[in-house]
């Protein structure tokens, strides 16, 4: 078996070894087109790599901790990254790695390369695999290139790798990776031509960017575009971009720069490129039989081709291509870093506004009319940033993942998530709040007699400036999501429970500077300022997670106020509804006097639950904090459920939501139904160092309040303790 | 009846299987669990994981004497013949220090995808002392190996 083969030495069936990106570039380069030097690495390599370090059963055991179908995208992510530190963390057995350095060494030495995936079988014209695998450029020096190699191996289970070959209903497990290792052409123009349009077939379309191809494909950079007559070749039409940016290879890594002035009024391309583009996309598409998909770079007077593939005109006519929304689980730096700042200068300011704006209206002084109106339009609001929430704020947790793949490709730790640990202390609202709770406990444990009058005669017992204090503190944190509103009283309860107990949970963990220094210690002077912006991208992205939801939350609380004033309103016509009722159901009774508004169909609780024989008593989920506690249940499914809480109770819920944290400094342990290491409740109880285990399925509906559980945030295990143990 | 000597049986079954069941005792009566084994070099000892949260772990903790059964099934009707089974009779001891260290190493060598299980901090590595293994063959072929003659 060989196990590197150039271009010219692929034979009639070695596609299958090498996958369809090679096979199509020694295609391409035997017809007389100009391809860059590239060496195939074939997917038997892969095989013998996975089998002999035995990375094929941690493989098997991280997709099968819990069944694959109901794993999360985020619990996907997880095992993805233990899956990639595995492949990062193992280097090539010793005969490997001596079949192959010495030829990449030999004919790469220290000039940058690209080190691409190109699978076997992901190029069928209806399943696309484009982009969905790694690639990396501008790789320099053998070890370099020998990492990147398993790192382009472990793309193979990415999240969105996995989540595609799930729709597609591939068996994931007999999945295989080839990689070429391709000189890198620093292309002065770039692009990607489609010999059909996929929008109109009659048309072959060329895009374009100055620099390199990265930030066309990742749509950081727009480029121009030019439809063309696939006969002719004449150009039908060009349509440029607002703004010419391009990507260039730095030290570091690529980044984006503005063009200069001159260059950046004109199109990238010349007549003399476009007629060039367009000859080599004709003719690989008359090479392999249908319109081809080619990606292309310009340097000097030549032109080289880096890629073809098959258009995926079937897939995407019946509207079935979903590749796209798994190739959005990964972005750029750049592309991140705009999104922060669109979302901190922007996004939230413009929420907090528009809460502030709604808010200042009060709904008991509007007559129906009026309360109709406001009811629909804060509906409207709250559903326009819900939308901006989703499409931005969310994606910004991207912002993680990127800083914790990089830290393991620099750090190669025991713990791939050993980051999360770094991006602590990064001044969350919530942690914030809880700090603001500790210190009015602590007030009131200092006031002489203050716990027993507390106790006795509630709020009414404590000295004024108290008593102010908790209403400012139950006004600023008012909000709480659907309907778990903070009352006076309930900061009262919760003040009491953390005075009664002595010193409330510990501080968030302090290993973060240590960690710190050895992750920049790993980077060179030329890198460090890119490490930098990287953690601060992760921290910024940890911190948005929490926030973004305290704002919408904001929003939606001014909704729910006028809604809440419907109800009252109506109720007092004795047109009394219970249960929740959609805010449209609301405006039509305020407007067509007698109308009595439909609740929303009541939740529907798992009929599975029911068998009395059946009694669960271990479940397994993912280990989101570390640590071990033992104590009864708490399971929160309402306000009363969660101001409720005594000291030492392990919170079970749905989805930990930041307005519900403010429970947490009395809180032993957390089990959450969603999963995922990111996710916010994995997060805060990192930051309270609180036990936790998430992705426990229906976790409310099997754990009952006063179970006594013992929650193991090492292994992941939730123990549901027999009721004589408990007691 | 068996051919080969007990030992190479012993030693090929080791090899193939990855599985045991593991018996203990409670209050209420035998209790039995799968667990994934090692065995030692010197096939006295027999290796297996488990988290302190379990029951099996509460078990071993109040009394250490465990049986264990490795077997090469395979679900059909060919099981009757071909198939060999070895009961392990020993006592089970929680590893911690040095000999925790040194039988780690054993442990991943032959699950190298448990890393993750074995090293947390709430997991226990058991080591029993095998005092004796039962083989049977040709499914009521039985020989007893006295693990304390071994040399």
């Amino acid at each position: 078996m060989a196990m590197m083969l150039t271009l010219g030495e692929l034979r009639e069936g070695d596609q299958i070894r090498v996958g369809g990106k090679a096979w199509r570039l020694a295609v391409l380069e035997k017809d007389g087109l100009r391809v860059p030097l590239t060496l195939c690495i074939p997917a038997d390599v892969y095989r013998d790599y996975v089998r002999r370090t035995r990375i094929d059963e941690s493989i098997h055991v991280e997709l099968h901790r819990r069944p694959f179908e109901s794993m999360r995208w985020e619990e996907m992510w997880d095992a993805a990254l233990r899956i990639r530190n595995h492949f990062l963390r193992t280097e090539l057995p010793p005969d490997l790695q001596a079949a192959l350095a010495p030829a990449i060494a030999q004919a790469f030495g220290q000039k940058p390369v690209a080190v691409r995936s190109t699978a076997p079988g992901e190029d069928g014209s209806r399943s696309s695999f484009a982009g969905i695998h790694e690639s990396y450029i501008n790789v320099i020096g053998l070890d370099q290139i020998l990492l990147h190699i398993r790192m382009v191996w472990a793309s193979l289970w990415s999240d969105g790798a996995l989540l595609y070959r799930r729709e597609l209903k591939l068996d994931v497990e007999q999945s295989a990776m080839a990689v070429i290792v391709q000189e890198l052409v620093a292309g002065e123009r770039s692009g990607v031509a489609f010999g059909q349009n996929p929008a109109d077939p009659a048309q072959e379309v060329i895009e374009a960017v100055y620099g390199l191809n990265q930030g066309l494909v990742d749509g950081t950079v727009e480029p121009d575009r030019w439809f063309i007559d696939p006969a002719s070749g004449h150009v039908l039409r060009h349509e440029g971009p607002a703004v010419r940016q391009r990507m260039v290879p730095g030290a570091a890594a690529t980044r984006l720069e503005d063009l200069p002035t001159g260059m950046a009024q004109q199109p990238p391309l010349s007549d003399r490129d476009i007629a060039a583009v367009h000859g080599a996309v004709r003719r690989a598409g008359e090479l392999f039989g249908r319109p081809q998909d080619v990606e292309w770079t310009v340097r000097g007077v030549g032109l080289w081709l880096l890629q073809s593939r098959d258009i995926t005109t079937a897939a995407a006519a019946d509207g079935q291509d979903r590749r796209p929304w798994y190739l959005s689980l990964r972005r750029s730096f750049e592309n991140l870093h705009i999104l922060r700042r669109r979302i901190e200068e922007e996004i939230l300011p413009g929420m907090d506004r528009e809460a502030a704006a709604l808010g200042a209206v009060d709904p008991a002084g509007l007559d129906d009319a009026a309360l109709a109106v406001a009811c629909e339009w804060r509906a409207v609001r709250y559903e326009h940033w819900k939308t901006v929430y989703w499409d931005d704020c969310i994606p910004m947790a991207h912002g993680m993942r990127l800083f914790g793949e990089f830290y393991n490709e620099a750090v190669h730790p025991d713990d791939p998530h050993e980051f999360v640990s770094l991006l602590a202390g990064a001044g969350l609202q919530g942690v914030e709040r809880n700090r603001e709770l500790a210190d009015i406990a602590a007030a009131l444990t200092a006031t002489p007699d203050g716990l027993a009058r507390a106790r006795r005669e509630g709020l009414d017992g404590l000295p004024l400036p108290l008593r102010s204090r908790i209403a400012a503190f139950a006004q600023r944190y008012a909000v709480g999501h659907a309907g778990m509103d903070l009352m006076p009283a309930d900061v009262l309860k919760l003040v009491l429970a953390l005075a009664e107990g002595g010193s409330p949970a510990r501080a968030p963990s302090g290993d973060a500077p240590a960690l710190e220094a050895v992750f920049l210690a790993q980077f060179a002077e030329e890198r460090l300022a890119f490490a930098r912006q990287v953690l601060e991208l992760g921290r910024a992205s940890y911190r948005l997670r929490d926030d973004d939801n305290l704002y919408l939350d904001r929003v939606e609380h001014v909704l729910r106020d006028a809604l809440a004033e419907a109800r009252r309103r109506l109720a007092r016509r004795g047109n009394a509804v219970a249960g929740d009722v959609a805010a449209a159901e609301w405006v039509r009774a305020l407007r067509e006097p007698g109308y009595t508004p439909m609740p929303l169909p009541a939740v529907n609780p798992d009929a599975a639950t029911a068998d009395p024989a059946v009694r669960p008593r271990q479940l397994v989920g993912q280990p989101a904090g570390p640590g071990v506690a033992r104590g009864p249940a708490r399971v929160v499914s309402s306000r009363t459920d969660l101001f409720g809480i005594q000291r030492g109770d392990i919170l079970v819920c749905d989805t930990l939501d930041p307005t519900m944290t403010v429970v947490l400094p009395l809180a032993a342990g957390i089990v959450e139904r969603r999963g995922g290491m990111l996710i916010h409740g994995a997060i805060i109880a990192r930051e309270y160092g609180l036990p936790c285990v998430t992705g426990i399925d229906r976790a409310v509906e099997l754990i009952r309040t006063g179970n006594i559980l013992t929650v193991d945030g090492y292994l992941g295990l939730v123990r549901i303790h027999e009721p004589a143990m408990g007691s | 009846m068996t051919e080969k000597n007990p030992r190479t049986v012993l030693e090929e079954l080791f090899r193939a299987q990855r599985f045991a069941v593991l018996a203990t005792e409670q209050a209420e009566g035998p209790y039995a669990n799968l667990v994934a084994f090692a065995v030692t070099p010197d096939f006295k000892g027999v290796l297996f994981a488990t988290p302190r949260v379990t029951r099996k772990y509460g078990n071993l903790r109040s009394d250490p004497r465990v049986a264990m059964l490795i077997d090469s099934r395979a679900n059909c009707a060919a099981d009757f013949h071909t198939a060999v089974a070895v009961t392990v009779l020993g006592r089970a001891a929680e590893l911690t220090g040095a000999e925790h260290q040194a039988f780690l190493g054993v442990y991943l060598e032959r699950h190298p995808s448990m890393q993750a299980f074995a090293h947390a901090p709430t997991t226990s590595l058991f080591r029993v002392s095998v005092e004796r293994y039962v083989l049977v063959d040709h499914f009521q072929h039985v020989v007893e190996l006295d693990v304390g003659q071994w040399p």
